[in-house]
C-alpha cells in the first residue's frame, strides 16, 4: 500500500463497464457469497438496541421519529383548534379568557405550519426517498438526526409555552407594532423557537436536493426519476428561497425586541410594511412548500391506482417548477387592503390567478391518467377523491380571493379561513393521509385496516364539510377573523355552532385514524412485499425489514422499474446490483452524477453518533437562552455548539479513506473520497450558501425598500459609517477570500507549506476586516434611527459569518498540519473556499452600501 | 341567493346598502356560480373515471384534456375574469365628492374627525360613523400604536390603518339605515370588541345631525344628572374624555360630547340604553378586557345611575 502523503497521482476516476451488460446482470451470485455479504451487510447498517436506539441516524429511523413527532404536535395543535371552536360555539362565551382565546389561534397556526405542515413533508420524505431512489440512506444522515433533534427541542419549547400561559399571542403572522410592543416572553417565544425549527427545515431540505441530485441509482436520468423526487427538488428550492426571508425578518424583529432597534418602529424611522413584505414573501411560497409534497403524494399513488404509468410526466414536472416560481410573486395578495397602489394590486391579482394554470395541469394529467387506466379503488385512492373535491373548493374560493376587490371584502374574515382550511385540508391533510394508507405497508410491513380507514374518511370528510362550508357564509355575513368572541344579533350564532360541531367530528375522525395507526399489530401478518402491484423502486424493500435500505443498487431504465425490468427483484436481493457488500464494515451509498445519474463515486455514510444530539441541544441552548433575556449560558451554549459540530464534521465527514477505490461490483471500480462539485459536500454547501445569500439580499432589501418608502432615510445631518474603515474592511475580507482560494490552489499543487501560510494569514484578515467593519459603525446609535439600526445589522451579520469562516480556514489549517486535508484528499477547503465565494460577495455589497450610500442618498 | 343575502344582518357584505359593496356582491354571486359549475364538471369527471366507467380510453384523448382543462379554459376564464374584476378597482378607490372623514384606529376604539369640504377645523367624535346617502365621502386612516382595518360591510370593503402611514379608501351608501363596522385587523385582546354603528343618512337629515355635533354639549338639567356631572368632574374622567363646553378636554380616551346620541357605548360594545351606560361605568375592564380605561365599580349604585344619567343627556 502507498503512503498516500507521497502519493502524487490524482484522484482515480471511475473505472470498468458502465452500464453493464445483460450478461453481467444475468450472472447469478453463488449462494455463499450472497450470504456471507448480507451479513456483513447486516452488521455494518444494524439500528442500535436498548439506549442507544436513540443514537440512531439511518433514515428509516429518523424518518419515522420525524413523522411521529410532526403527528403529536398536529395533535396538539388540533387540540387547541378544538378549544377555539368551544369558546366560539356561543356568542359572548365566557369559557375561554381573550387572552388565552388570542394565545390559542397564534399557536394553532403557527404549529400547523411550522411544526406539522412543513416538518411533515421533510419527514416523509427523508422517511420515503431513499427507497424511492434505491439508495441505501440520504447522503447525510447525521444532519438529518440534527435536524430532527433541533425540530423536537425546539417544537416542545414553542408549543410547551401554552401550558405556561406565556404563548406568543400576536398572531401566526406576528405583525408588528402590535408584536414588537406585546409584553412578556410570547413574541420572542415565537421569533427565537421558530428561527432555530426554521434553521432545521433548511438543513433538511440541503439534504433532500443533495439527496435527489446526487444518490440517485445508476441510470435513473432526471427524466425518469420519480415525480415524488421532482417535488422534492422544488419544494427543496422553495425552502430555500422562502425561509431566509423569514429569518432575516425575524433577525431584525429580534434586534427591536431585545435591543430596541426601531426597525418597525414608525416613530423613528421603521416601517411594520417591511415586516409584512419580508412575512410574505415567505408566507406565499410557504403555502406552496405544504402544497406540493402532497400533490407528489398523489403523483405516486395514482399511476399505482390507474395500473399504467403516468401521463403528461413533462407536463407535470414544468407545472410544478412553474408553480414554485409563480408562487414568489404573490405574495401581496395577503397585503390587498394595506393600501399599495392600484397597480400593484393588479398586477398581483393577475398573477396569483396565473398559478391556477400549472395546479389545473397538474390535476388534469391526474385526470388523464385515471381516464387511460383501468382503476381499481382503493382506500388511499378515496382519501385522494376527497382530497380532491376539498381542494377544488379551496382553489375556487382562491380565483375568488385573488381578484382584489372581492378580497376587500373577504379579507381578514372568516371566508378567508374557510378557503384556506379547504386548500390545506384538500391539498395537505387528505393526500397525507392517503399516503399513509398507501406506504404504510413499506414503512412498518403491516396494513392499515381498511374499515377504520374509511369510518376515519368519512368522520373527517363530513366533519370538515360540516364546520368549514357555513364559514364561508360566516364570514361574508361579516365575521371577522380571530375574535374572541361575538355579540349576538347578527346571524352568525346559528353558523359558528355548527361549526363547532363539525370541528368535533373532525376529532373523532383523527381519533380514529390514529388509533388505526398506532393500535398493536403483533399479530397481524407481515404484507407481501408489494401490496399495490406499485411499479417504483421502493416496493423492492424486504419484508421482514432489513436496516440496509437496499440489498444491492440496481441499474434503472425506466420510470416503473418494477413493472418493466422483471428480473430487478430477483437480482437486487441476491445481491447482483451495486454495493452487495459491506466489505471494510462502512456504511456506503452510491453517488451519480446530476444529470445522467452515471456512478462516480462510493460515498461513506455516517453511522449512529450522541454528538449529533448534543449539538442539536446546544444549538436550541442558543437559541432558547435569548428568549429570558439570558445571554451567557446562551453564548456558552453556542460555543459548545460550534464545538460539537466542529468535533462531528472532523471525526467523520472527508476522513481520508483506507484506499482511494474500490469495486462497486459488476465490474465498477469507483473512488472512495470526491471533493469538489463530484462530492456532496460541495453541492450542499453551495445549497445551503443560496439560503444564505437569500437573507442576506432580505437585510439589503430592506435598506433599500426604507430609502424607497421613507423620506427621512437616512435624516438629516445623521452619522454616516466611517468610509475609510468601511474601505478597509472590504480589503481585509476580500483578502481573506484570496488567500484561502489561493491555498487551495497552491494546496493542490502540492505546495502544503505555502498553502498552511495562506491559511494562517488569512483568518487575520478575515477577522481585521471584520473589526474594521464593526469600529466603522462604533459611533452609530441604533437606538435612534432605522437608519443606524440597519447598518448595525449588516455590520453583525457580516462579523458572525466572517466567524464563521475563520473557524473553517483554521479548521482547514489543522487539517492540513494532521493529515486530513492533503493536496489528494481536498474536499474540506474546496467547500471552504465556496463558502467564502459568497460571503466575499455578502462583504463587498454591504461595505458598497454602507460606504457609498452616504455620498449617494 | 334570498337565503345568502340575510336582509336585515346589520353586517353583511351579501346586504349591500352601497355603491361599492354592490359591486363587489355581483363579482361574488357570478363568481359563486361559476365555481359551483367548474367543481361539479372536475368532481363528477372523477367519479365518473374512477367509479362508472370500466374500459380505459385512448391515450390520444390525453392530450386534448390537458391542454383544454388545464390550459386553455382557465385561461379564457380567468382573463375574462380579471378584466371585469380590475376594471372596478379605480372606483373603488376614487376621490369623495367633498365630506373627508378622518378614522384613527385607537386600542380599542374609533377617533372620529368631519372635515367637511373647506373646512378649517373638524368636529370630533368617535365610535360611530354617519353619512350621507347617494354621495361618496373620503376617509383618511391612520392608527394610534398597532394596525387595525376599517371596514364596513354593508357599504364596501375593508382598509388597514397604520401608526405613521395614512390610508385612504372612499365609500359611496346609498340605502339610509344603521349598519355595523369592525375592526378587521387583528389588534390586541380586546379586538373582538372594536366596532362601531355606521349610519347612512339622506343627505339633508345628515347635515343637520353634523351641525348639532358641531356644538357644544348641552349642560345638564335635572337633578341626577347635575350630580353625575359633578362626579364625573371629580373622578376625573375629564383627563381622558373631552366634553366639549366643559372643563373636560383629555384626548385620551373617545369624545363624549354628544355621547348620549350615539347608538353604541364602548365602540359598539353595547347599546346605549341607561342600564348600558351603567353597565359599561361599573363593569368596564370585564366588558372589554384590558381596556385603558379603570372599571367604576367603587362608586355605589345611585352614583352610577346619575353618571349616567348625565351622559346619556350628552345629546
Amino acid at each position: 500500500m502507498t503512503d498516500y502523503r507521497q502519493d502524487r497521482s490524482a484522484l482515480p476516476k471511475p473505472s470498468g463497464t458502465y452500464p453493464p451488460t445483460e450478461e453481467m446482470l444475468a450472472e447469478p451470485v453463488p449462494d455463499e457469497v450472497q450470504a456471507a455479504q448480507a451479513e456483513r451487510l447486516r452488521a455494518a447498517w444494524a439500528t442500535p438496541k436498548g439506549f442507544r436506539y436513540w443514537t440512531a441516524v439511518n433514515n428509516s429511523e429518523v424518518g419515522k421519529w420525524y413523522c411521529l413527532t410532526a403527528l403529536f404536535f398536529m395533535l396538539l395543535a388540533g387540540v387547541m383548534a378544538l378549544l377555539i371552536r368551544a369558546q366560539l360555539a356561543v356568542p359572548e362565551s365566557e369559557l375561554i379568557s381573550a387572552d388565552r382565546f388570542n394565545q390559542l389561534f397564534t399557536m394553532h397556526g403557527s404549529a400547523m405550519m411550522f411544526l406539522f405542515a412543513v416538518p411533515m413533508f421533510e419527514a416523509i420524505s427523508i422517511l420515503l426517498l431513499p427507497g424511492m431512489l434505491g439508495a441505501r440512506d440520504m447522503p447525510f444522515p447525521r444532519l438529518s438526526a440534527f435536524g430532527y433533534w433541533c425540530f423536537l427541542i425546539g417544537g416542545v419549547f414553542v408549543i410547551g409555552s401554552i401550558f405556561f400561559d406565556a404563548a406568543p399571542r400576536a398572531g401566526w403572522f406576528m405583525y408588528p407594532p402590535l408584536a414588537t410592543e406585546d409584553e412578556g416572553p410570547g413574541s420572542d417565544i415565537w421569533l427565537l423557537g421558530l428561527s432555530f425549527i426554521e434553521v432545521a427545515s433548511i438543513a433538511a431540505a440541503v439534504e433532500l436536493i443533495v439527496g435527489t441530485l446526487k444518490c440517485r441509482p445508476p441510470g435513473m436520468r432526471v427524466n425518469i426519476m420519480p415525480l415524488y423526487a421532482w417535488y422534492v427538488m422544488v419544494v427543496g428550492g422553495m425552502i430555500l428561497f422562502a425561509f431566509p426571508p423569514l429569518i432575516a425578518g425575524d433577525f431584525l424583529f429580534e434586534l427591536e425586541r431585545s435591543f430596541d432597534w426601531p426597525f418597525f418602529d414608525p416613530e423613528r424611522g421603521g416601517d411594520p410594511m417591511l415586516w409584512q413584505h419580508l412575512f410574505w414573501i415567505f408566507g406565499h411560497p410557504e403555502v406552496y412548500i405544504v402544497f406540493l409534497p402532497s400533490i407528489a403524494i398523489a403523483a405516486m399513488i395514482i399511476p399505482t391506482v390507474a395500473r399504467r404509468p403516468i401521463v403528461g410526466y413533462s407536463w407535470i414536472v414544468l407545472s410544478a417548477v412553474g408553480t414554485g416560481f409563480l408562487s414568489f410573486g404573490l405574495w401581496v395578495h395577503h397585503m390587498f387592503t394595506t393600501g399599495l397602489p392600484t397597480i400593484s394590486l393588479g398586477f398581483f391579482s393577475a398573477a396569483s390567478e396565473a398559478v391556477v394554470i400549472p395546479t389545473g395541469v397538474q390535476i388534469f394529467a391526474f385526470l388523464a391518467t385515471l381516464m387511460v387506466g383501468r382503476v381499481k379503488m382503493t382506500l388511499p385512492m378515496l382519501w385522494i377523491a376527497g382530497a380532491l373535491a376539498i381542494f377544488t373548493m379551496g382553489g375556487l374560493t382562491g380565483v375568488m380571493l385573488a381578484l382584489a376587490p372581492f378580497d376587500f371584502q373577504a379579507h381578514d374574515t372568516y371566508f378567508v379561513v374557510a378557503h384556506l382550511h379547504y386548500t390545506l385540508f384538500g391539498g395537505m391533510v387528505f393526500p397525507v393521509i392517503a399516503g399513509v394508507y398507501y406506504f404504510f405497508p413499506f414503512i412498518q410491513k403491516k396494513q392499515l385496516s381498511e374499515r377504520l380507514g374509511r369510518w376515519a374518511f368519512w368522520l373527517i370528510f363530513c366533519g370538515f364539510n360540516l364546520t368549514f362550508l357555513p364559514m364561508h357564509l360566516t364570514g361574508l355575513w361579516g365575521m371577522p377573523r380571530r375574535i374572541y368572541t361575538y355579540p349576538t344579533g347578527l346571524g352568525w350564532d346559528g353558523l359558528n355552532l355548527i361549526s363547532t360541531v363539525g370541528a368535533f367530528i373532525i376529532a373523532a375522525g383523527f381519533a380514529v385514524f390514529v388509533w388505526d395507526l398506532v393500535r398493536p399489530k403483533h399479530r397481524q401478518p407481515q404484507i407481501k412485499r408489494n401490496p399495490w402491484e406499485a411499479g417504483t423502486l421502493e416496493w423492492t424493500h424486504d419484508v421482514p425489514e432489513e436496516a440496509w435500505g437496499i440489498r444491492s443498487i440496481p441499474h434503472v431504465t425506466s420510470r416503473y422499474p418494477l413493472w418493466d425490468q422483471p428480473e430487478m427483484q430477483a437480482r437486487i436481493d441476491t445481491g447482483r446490483y451495486y454495493l452487495p457488500d459491506a466489505a471494510e464494515g462502512r456504511r456506503e451509498t452510491l453517488v451519480t452524477s446530476v444529470i445522467d445519474a452515471e456512478p462516480i463515486q462510493v460515498q461513506r455514510v455516517t453511522g449512529p453518533a450522541w454528538i449529533t444530539q448534543a449539538a442539536a441541544a446546544f444549538t436550541g441552548g442558543a437559541f432558547i437562552f435569548p428568549t429570558f433575556h439570558w445571554y451567557p449560558p446562551a453564548i456558552v451554549c453556542a460555543v459548545l455548539a460550534v464545538c460539537c459540530i466542529i468535533y462531528w464534521l472532523w471525526t467523520s465527514t472527508a476522513r481520508v479513506p483506507e484506499a482511494p477505490s474500490k469495486d462497486a461490483g459488476l465490474g465498477l471500480t469507483l473512488p472512495t473520497y470526491a471533493s469538489g462539485h463530484a462530492s456532496v459536500g460541495w453541492w450542499a454547501m453551495w445549497i445551503t450558501m443560496l439560503g444564505d445569500a437569500t437573507a442576506f439580499a432580505s437585510l439589503v432589501f430592506g435598506f433599500f425598500f426604507y430609502w424607497t418608502s421613507q423620506d427621512d432615510f437616512p435624516p438629516e445631518g445623521a452619522m454616516h459609517a466611517e468610509p475609510w474603515l468601511v474601505g478597509l474592511a472590504a480589503l481585509g475580507l476580500a483578502a481573506a477570500w484570496a488567500l484561502t482560494v489561493g491555498a487551495r490552489e497552491l494546496n493542490r499543487r502540492w505546495m502544503v507549506g505555502a498553502a498552511r501560510a495562506c491559511l494562517a494569514v488569512a483568518p487575520l484578515a478575515a477577522a481585521g476586516g471584520a473589526a474594521a467593519l464593526m469600529v466603522s459603525v462604533l459611533e452609530l446609535e441604533p437606538e435612534t434611527h432605522v437608519y443606524p439600526a440597519v447598518l448595525w445589522a449588516l455590520a453583525i451579520w457580516v462579523t458572525v459569518h466572517a466567524g464563521a469562516g475563520v473557524i473553517m480556514q483554521l479548521y482547514c489549517l489543522a487539517g492540513s498540519v494532521f493529515g486530513k486535508l492533503t493536496p489528494r484528499y481536498d474536499a474540506d477547503i474546496w467547500n471552504v473556499s465556496l463558502y467564502w465565494h459568497f460571503q466575499v460577495l455578502a462583504a463587498l455589497v454591504t461595505c458598497a452600501v454602507m460606504g457609498l450610500a452616504p455620498g449617494v442618498l | 341567493m334570498a337565503l345568502l343575502s340575510a336582509c336585515g344582518k346589520d353586517q353583511s357584505a351579501l346586504d349591500a346598502a352601497g355603491v361599492d359593496a354592490e359591486a363587489i356582491r355581483n363579482i361574488f354571486m357570478v363568481t359563486l356560480v361559476g365555481a359551483c359549475i367548474l367543481w361539479v364538471l372536475v368532481n363528477g369527471a372523477f367519479y365518473t373515471l374512477t367509479r362508472l366507467r370500466t374500459d380505459p380510453l385512448d391515450d390520444r384523448f390525453v392530450r386534448p384534456l390537458l391542454i383544454g382543462g388545464g390550459i386553455v379554459v382557465p385561461s379564457v376564464l380567468l382573463i375574462g375574469l380579471l378584466a371585469w374584476a380590475l376594471s372596478i378597482l379605480p372606483d373603488q378607490r376614487a376621490p369623495g365628492d367633498g365630506l373627508q372623514v378622518r378614522v384613527t384606529g385607537e386600542q380599542w376604539w374609533w377617533r372620529v374627525e368631519y372635515w367637511p369640504d373647506g373646512a378649517e377645523e373638524p368636529i370630533v367624535t368617535a365610535n360611530e360613523i354617519r353619512l350621507p346617502a347617494g354621495q361618496r365621502t373620503e376617509f383618511v386612516l391612520d392608527a394610534d400604536r398597532v394596525i387595525h382595518s376599517f371596514w364596513i360591510p354593508s357599504l364596501g370593503g375593508k382598509m388597514d390603518m397604520f401608526p405613521g402611514r395614512e390610508t385612504r379608501v372612499s365609500l359611496h351608501p346609498e340605502r339610509p339605515g344603521r349598519y355595523r363596522g369592525q375592526c378587521a385587523e387583528f389588534c390586541g385582546v380586546s379586538h373582538a370588541w372594536m366596532a362601531f354603528a355606521a349610519v347612512v343618512m339622506p343627505e339633508e337629515e345628515f347635515d343637520a345631525w353634523l351641525e348639532r355635533e358641531a356644538g357644544d354639549a348641552v349642560a345638564p338639567e335635572s337633578a341626577e344628572a347635575m350630580r353625575g356631572e359633578e362626579l364625573f368632574r371629580s373622578e376625573g374622567c375629564g383627563a381622558c374624555h373631552a366634553v366639549r363646553g366643559t372643563e373636560a378636554v383629555g384626548q385620551v380616551g373617545p369624545d363624549l360630547t354628544h355621547v348620549g346620541s350615539r347608538e353604541t357605548l364602548g365602540a359598539g360594545r353595547l347599546g346605549a340604553t341607561l342600564e348600558d351606560f351603567e353597565r359599561w361605568i361599573a363593569h368596564t375592564g370585564e366588558l372589554k378586557p384590558e381596556v385603558l380605561m379603570p372599571t367604576y365599580d367603587h362608586l355605589g349604585e345611585a352614583e352610577i345611575a346619575d353618571m349616567a344619567t348625565y351622559l346619556k343627556g350628552l345629546k
